[in-house]
């Protein structure tokens, strides 16, 4: 199957393999399309998990994984694609109805925006929260304070 | 202050349709309430008794442990696992070591790994346990809540005698366990094992032909097995759809392929469908340690691992088949003693998210019955 979508795909795709899984990396421009192709044809029907790395050093500094699983074959794979900060991803809802919660954490963790997403918000930290706390500028003791403040009326920093 | 942010794609206030029309109400299951096991806030939209839809509002129990992950090393980061979902602390840990394992290319000695699956599987019946005591007391049924707490000390008196905790267990290590099962550990078992076995049957019998429980969870909050992968909804919620998969049966780890048990389906996808799997799950759990315990071997507990752990650069994903349902762990090393990145995936999160569906149609009522029957750990939805 990874064969087959190399050669359709040719130099977008690149398909590789860590401790016994496959995944593969795929260009961002051709996420929508692989993503489509996996769940119509090879049926990959099942979102398992979709989630994001920041590597703050490399040019493009984001990494969306979606982990897939299929049911009628009993097989997981994994998909990559790199993008810049600030760079929006089309959303996967129209693909898998799971989609909903998992982009919506990873925006509110990392401030990736998701293009036709049905309702973009944070989902585990209040609303008017300011920052991306899975980005690795973001400190480990670091909270809003001024969230904190306004909402629980505490004013030290701890 | 955040409220109206909240509500936005509810359609409060349109011109077409005034704030407060008389058909239609918004009411807040707020985060505070005895039936929601834990911090959830649910805000439903009424129409009368029935509901039209609902949204649901989590974080509240958000303590940041995936960036936690990213500050402590592995074997420190082993006793934050088990708080996520503090339920079936057993569970998280597998889970845990197993990836880590996997990302050291380590595997646990045979013994190891039959007490671990001793060991979970007795989690699975305490977990189960607890969920059918607080599900039948959300509904109104008040005996069970005693007779599976009374039945789950029992388990937990072994967890204590093994480990020193009896709910954050922090019991596996990576590379296979630390403590050597105590002298006695498979007579209480086995013993464990023989009380418990009649145990599942007071339970059927005080709930699966009552009348009231079945008028309660017939018919309630159904889901059918389209919808249950589309939404990527897993364990006994997906089973009693219909879907017969399990992740021990079909991505095997921790040698449950020696063992033989039974996956329990459903037909009809409704909450006593869901409350029949789970009892069926229950005695094959009891099967599942049995056979275990006939076939423990000797040998060492513990794999070769080095006392400082730097996998090599790379990432793995693994998941097990926790009660709640499919429990994965998506870990990125760079080669230092700290894991880049460790991704949890909540089953509890996952299938919160097929609420508004199963919901939709029902009295309100129901919906306190659904979010029993979803078996919702809120630790494990915020992490």
């Amino acid at each position: 199957m990874i064969a087959k979508l190399k050669r359709m795909y040719g130099s977008g795709l690149e398909p590789l393999t860590y401790a016994g899984q496959n995944y593969m990396i795929v260009d961002s421009s051709m996420i929508p399309e692989i993503l489509q192709v996996l769940r119509n044809e090879e049926q990959f029907d099942y979102c398992v998990d979709i989630t994001a790395v920041h590597y703050p050093k490399r040019e493009k500094q984001f990494d969306i994984v979606w982990v897939l699983y299929s049911f009628p074959r009993n097989e997981r794979i994994r998909v990559k694609t790199q993008i810049a900060d600030g760079a929006k991803l089309a959303s996967s809802v129209p693909i898998w109805a799971t989609a909903n919660w998992l982009e919506r954490e990873v925006f509110d963790m990392f401030g990736i925006q998701f293009e036709g997403h049905p309702d973009l918000k944070r989902i585990l930290l209040p609303d008017g929260w300011k920052g991306h706390p899975l980005r690795k500028d973001y400190g480990i003791l670091q909270q809003d304070n001024e969230w904190v403040q306004i909402n629980l009326g505490i004013e030290s920093g701890q | 202050m955040t409220d109206r942010n909240t509500l936005s794609h509810l359609d409060l206030e349109t011109p077409e349709k005034p704030f407060l029309d008389a058909n239609e109400l918004v009411i807040n299951m707020g985060p505070q309430h005895p039936a929601t096991h834990g911090v959830l806030r649910v805000i439903l939209r009424l129409d009368g008794e029935k509901v039209l839809g609902l949204e649901c509002v989590i974080g509240y129990l958000h303590r940041g442990v995936e960036k936690i992950g990213e500050n402590r090393t592995y074997t420190m980061f082993n006793p934050y696992v088990d708080r996520m979902d503090y339920v079936a602390a057993v569970s998280n840990g597998l889970g845990y070591c197993e990836a880590v394992e996997k990302l050291l290319h380590v595997e646990a000695p045979p013994r190891a790994q039959h007490v671990r699956v001793i060991l979970t599987e007795l989690n699975r019946i305490a977990s189960h346990q607890l969920w059918l005591g607080t599900h039948a007391l959300d509904i109104g049924a008040i005996t069970p809540l005693f007779y599976t707490f009374r039945d789950r000390e029992e388990i937990l008196k072994i967890f204590e005698k093994y480990c020193g905790a009896r709910l954050t267990t922090h019991a596996f290590r990576i590379g296979g366990l630390q403590y050597e099962t105590y002298n006695g550990f498979e007579r209480e078992v086995t013993n464990f094992l023989d009380f418990f076995r009649p145990k599942i049957d007071e339970y059927e019998e005080l709930l699966t032909t009552n009348r009231i429980w079945v008028e309660r969870t017939k018919g309630v909050g159904k889901i059918s097995a389209e919808d249950c992968i589309a939404l990527g909804v897993t364990g006994p919620v997906l089973r009693a759809s219909g879907v017969k998969w399990d992740l021990r049966r079909a991505q095997p780890y921790a040698n449950y392929r020696n063992f033989d048990f039974e996956i329990p389906i459903g037909q009809n996808g409704d909450t006593y469908d869901r409350y029949l799997v789970r009892m069926v799950e229950m005695r094959q759990s009891v099967r599942i340690i049995e056979q275990a315990l006939a076939a423990l071997p000797e040998g060492p507990i513990m794999a070769k691992v080095p006392k400082v752990m730097k996998p090599a650069p790379g990432e793995v994903y693994h998941s097990i088949e926790a009660p709640k349902g499919e429990l994965g762990y998506f870990i990125v090393s760079d080669g230092s003693t700290q894991p880049y990145r460790v991704r949890v995936r909540p089953p509890s999160f996952v299938n919160l998210q097929a609420l508004d569906l199963m919901c939709r149609g029902q009295l309100v009522a129901d919906v306190i019955a659904v979010i029993g029957t979803l078996d919702i750990v809120l630790g494990e939805v915020d992490r």
